[in-house]
């Protein structure tokens, strides 16, 4: 179950995400990136993870990361009613623009190398990082959802949602231990 | 088969050893070229790369974004192929050329299947009603333009089904070269293949319009009827205890020959007669007692429930294991169509008194008859005879066994039924709550369920998951009572009259034309939502297909159907039901109209010049929200090469590819300023051509922003550009970070906005521009200099 994807038709090609054993990966590779950037979809805000909302979550990541968020659909009000700053742009827009080396990115500093993905629908947000590892071979792409993305370059495992919430707060964690 | 060569001879005198004849005339094969006295343009009956050039323009602002749903090609022996980022196949393609080769197989495949409906259909009632019977679609209500699609590609104006006949002749030969284009070592380029992607759109929309208008014309289907008839809809209009006759599929003839033999037989008002997918609006289009069960997605549910004595199929969307499915309600199949036999035994020749025999005595589970009047008799008596016998025989469990059933499922850890199910419903965690007794989940997944049955094929204890979903909302589904218009078919010229003034100067924001199948992420009732949305902001709701049906299967919030609420009119505030899949081209028809009767533009294979037009003026887009089919893509490409933007729904993404403009690079956005001649930035207007929501309201955000245009005048803008930030204000609770780009001068300005915009364009540096009378062409500029392409 580690690596197939999570809707079972969506059987990827040869080449496949890697799979995030521990969270420090993600810890790593955010460090290790020139500009991160974090996608969220508005499924984010339809998770309920008990004290918190998932999107609760990703604004953590995010602050303590220093990274610039671009919230898409309806998830952007989400963000405005926490008062949390973002940009906002629809799932296509931003998966089109990461994929030319030209764009200036959200700040005119350039493009991005590594970009953390979360809550666009399942079969969206999977193609959507297919035409990322097809046409922008530079990117990085890691799926910060609880479901196994193929076509990430990193993506969790197929996890329940204790599992994945003791990962989340395992990486913001580890963010502050390293700050 | 009659030659249909256009060969014509005339002698003012014969005379021969036994006769001698004066003013002889002689026509083989139709000549419809002397009909229409409108000189050609410069590109009737276009060939595959005749519309090269404006694609291509379109394909430089509108890039293609690909979206593989396969890494590699496995279309010839050399393969598979692996074309991950960047690898070229054995045959040297790479994987957007690959994608796009996708998209223009399934576009050939869309507008064959549309194509194939007309032929059959044309030939069909060519047999019954003669060559000579004429195309008439609403001459007695000013429908003069009775078949704008056609006229502007192929360049004539059919005037009987005869002359429907040429006009198939040339689509059929332009989808078999299309293709041959997708051949192994034809065509290389995406852009290529892009193009042919949108010939093929313009080609199936050729194919739509010649099938309509052929069933408008003999079937005396409502013609350009804003009223026409508000009709049943729903599981619960069917009166179960008369014997029910059930049909599918797209290709009408079989159950209008099943309503004529009820009729003849005085059975009008024993039988029911029910469908589901566009032969069931064409049914109603032809006698509105006829009733609708629902969309594409109620198929299953439908036939599981028993109360279908027999089924007929026709073509097009029908569940191919209808035969196996039935078999388990004890419900013979007839199935009626060459491209569908469904491994039934040719019966077409063999008496009705035996085929009726066989079926109800159950010696046969089904029969092919190609013969559509022998389908009526058969599907009549065989309903009649069967029906006492079946007793209405079903297969979805009573509660008791839902319970029981819930009680066996595994609870596997990685849910299978919830991993197949596309819309990934909590499958698992309903049937958990089931076990305990309580069936409110799964009765809850009744609404969003698509019918697809994966959960079942995926549950490794073989429960029948479906089949517990709709018996734990059996009572749902029996007061499923609606009402939606009829098809209406094409827009009135004088209805063209009244709004092509107010929609191409923006006075009417927009037309958003909600069509396609039922592959929704959440449910019917988002589209009748967007409908509700647009139906009050005053904009024009055009819709076909199983949308038109979704919007009938809602109530707002006063419990009343959108249908009685909104006029059938093509005008602000509108919901316009045109008809079925093939009734789509009236909405392109109507932007076509627009720019041929309020503009004045030349229509006869004029093509680049009417979607020049229509891109730069009609603020229309297309919304297909639950698209599913290969139909459905060829569909879209049409809106495509006209410059009509098409949203799809989350599913839409799996279409292989978007096409997306960018908002962020200025120099895509010039226009000629046909009265000078020189380069006006018009901003992003519109911004997209092929786009995939990921929610409703980013659909409706996204569409209220693609209806802008740049002729708008500031008044239009004005109020276009109030819907948008709206919208945006109210789904995403902040002002859009665009509105620079779409305000030319301040006058743009929605009042009640006016000072906070006015801070914003003050923040982004804004200019105050002119507003051009655009043009993407640079021969439509109005100054006797030559203007080169760039």
């Amino acid at each position: 179950m580690s690596n197939e994807p999570w809707q079972i038709g969506e059987i990827a090609g040869p080449k496949k995400a890697l799979i995030i054993t521990k969270p420090s990966v993600v810890v790593g590779m955010v460090k290790k990136a020139k500009r991160t950037l974090m996608v969220v979809g508005h499924q984010t805000a339809e998770i309920d993870l008990g004290e918190e909302n998932a999107i609760d979550y990703m604004i953590k990541i995010a602050d303590r990361f220093k990274i610039p968020i671009v919230a898409t659909a309806n998830a952007v009000s989400e963000f405005v009613e926490r008062n949390y700053p973002i940009s906002w742009m629809s799932a296509m827009d931003i998966g089109n623009r990461l994929q030319d080396p030209e764009w200036e990115g959200l700040d005119g500093k350039g493009q991005y190398d590594l970009v953390l993905f979360i809550g666009i629908p399942y079969y969206m947000e999977w193609t959507i990082l297919s035409g990322l590892k097809h046409t922008a071979p530079n990117l990085k792409t890691i799926s910060l959802d609880r479901y196994y993305h193929p076509h990430a370059s990193w993506s969790f495992s197929n996890i329940k949602i204790d599992e994945w919430v003791t990962y989340l707060k395992t990486i913001i964690g580890q963010i502050e231990e390293k700050a | 088969m009659t030659s249909r060569k256009n060969v014509k001879f005339k002698f003012d005198k014969l005379k021969s050893e036994t006769a001698e004849i004066d003013g002889l005339e002689v026509s083989i094969g139709k000549l419809i070229r002397e009909k229409w006295d409108e000189p050609y343009g410069p590109t009737p009956s276009p060939s595959l790369a005749t519309l090269r050039e404006w694609d291509l323009k379109l394909l430089k602002r509108y890039k293609p974004f690909y979206l593989p749903y396969c890494d590699v090609c496995c279309l010839c022996t050399m393969g598979k192929c692996d074309l991950t980022a960047g690898k070229r196949g054995a045959c040297g393609l790479d994987i957007c050329a690959q994608q796009s080769r996708i998209v223009l197989i399934a576009c050939c495949m869309g507008a064959a299947t549309h194509i194939g409906h007309a032929r059959h259909l044309v030939e069909h009632l060519i047999e019954k009603y003669g060559r000579d019977s004429p195309i008439d679609v609403g001459r007695s209500v000013g429908v003069d333009i009775e078949a704008p699609v056609t006229r502007l590609v192929y360049g004539e104006k059919p005037e009987t089904l005869g002359d429907l006949e040429e006009v198939l002749d040339y689509v059929e030969k332009q989808v078999t070269q299309l293709l041959a284009s997708t051949h192994t070592g034809q065509e290389g380029d995406n852009l290529d293949f892009e193009s042919k992607v949108f010939h093929a759109g313009m080609i199936d929309q050729v194919g739509m319009e010649i099938a309509d208008l052929a069933q408008i014309s003999v079937y005396g289907f409502p013609k350009a009827d804003p009223e026409a008839p508000l009709v049943e809809l729903g599981i619960g209009v069917i009166d179960t205890t008369k014997p029910t006759i059930l049909v599918i599929g797209h290709n009408v003839p079989p159950s209008v020959e099943i309503i004529n033999y009820m009729e003849e037989s005085g059975l009008s008002d024993s039988i029911e007669v029910a469908g589901i997918c566009c032969t069931s609006i064409d049914a109603t289009r032809y006698n509105p007692k006829a009733k609708i069960v629902g969309p594409i997605s109620w198929q299953l549910r439908f036939i599981r429930s028993g109360m279908a004595d027999v089924i007929v199929v026709d073509e097009q969307c029908i569940r191919t294991d209808v035969a196996i499915e039935a078999q388990k309600t004890m419900t013979p199949v007839i199935a009626t169509a060459e491209k569908n036999c469904l491994g039934l035994p040719n019966r077409t020749n063999d008496p009705v008194d035996e085929i009726v025999k066989d079926l109800v005595e159950g010696k046969a589970h089904g029969a092919l008859i190609f013969d559509p009047d022998k389908v009526g008799e058969v599907a009549v008596r065989t309903a009649t005879l069967l029906a006492p016998k079946r007793k209405k025989f079903k297969v979805i469990p009573e509660i008791s066994e839902i319970l029981e059933g819930a009680s066996k499922c595994a609870q596997c850890r990685f849910a299978p039924c919830m991993r197949a199910c596309p819309n990934n419903l909590p499958i698992r965690e309903a049937m958990e709550q089931a076990a305990k007794g309580d069936l409110e989940g799964l009765s809850n997944l009744y609404e969003v369920c698509i019918g697809c049955v994966r959960c079942e094929s995926a549950c490794t204890n073989d429960l029948p998951i479906h089949n517990y979903i709709v018996g734990a909302s059996i009572k749902k589904m029996m007061e499923e009572k609606y009402k939606i218009r009829s098809g209406r078919g094409p827009i009135q010229d004088v209805e063209i009259r009244k709004v092509g003034g107010p929609i191409v100067l923006g006075e009417i924001p927009g037309v958003i034309a909600l069509v396609g199948c039922a592959n929704y992420p959440k449910g019917g009732n988002e589209v009748a939502e967007i409908a509700e949305e647009f139906a009050k902001r005053r904009f024009i709701v055009t819709t076909s297909g199983c949308s038109a049906m979704s919007i009938g299967m809602y109530r707002d919030e006063d419990g009343r159907n959108l249908y009685e609420v909104y006029p059938g009119e093509f005008d602000a505030g509108g919901i316009v039901n045109v008809g079925s899949c093939v009734a789509n081209p009236h909405i392109a028809g109507a932007a076509i109209k627009i720019a041929s009767i309020f503009a004045r533009r030349k229509l006869r294979g004029n093509y680049e010049e009417i979607a020049d037009y229509i891109h730069n003026r009609v603020g229309a887009v297309g919304i297909a929200w639950g698209a599913i089919t290969q139909k459905a893509a060829s569909i879209a490409s049409g809106f495509w090469r006209l410059g009509i933007p098409v949203i799809v729904g989350p599913h839409g993404s799996k279409y292989r590819r978007m096409l997306l403009g960018r908002k962020d690079r200025k120099e895509d956005w010039y226009v000629y300023d046909a009265r000078t001649g020189e380069k006006v930035f018009v901003g992003p207007c519109p911004e997209h051509l092929f786009y995939t929501a990921e929610t409703k309201e980013e659909a409706m955000v996204m569409a209220a922003k693609l209806c802008m245009r740049p002729n708008d005048t500031a008044r239009g803008r004005m109020i276009k550009l109030a819907h948008y930030i709206d919208l945006h204000k109210r789904f995403y609770k902040v002002m859009p970070d665009d509105i620079h780009l779409f305000v030319r001068t301040e006058t743009d300005l929605p009042i009640t906005m006016k000072e906070e915009i006015k801070k914003i364009l003050a923040e982004k540096g804004w200019k105050e521009n002119i507003i051009p009378d655009p043009t993407l062409l640079p021969r439509m500029v109005h100054t006797k200099e030559e203007k080169s392409d760039e």
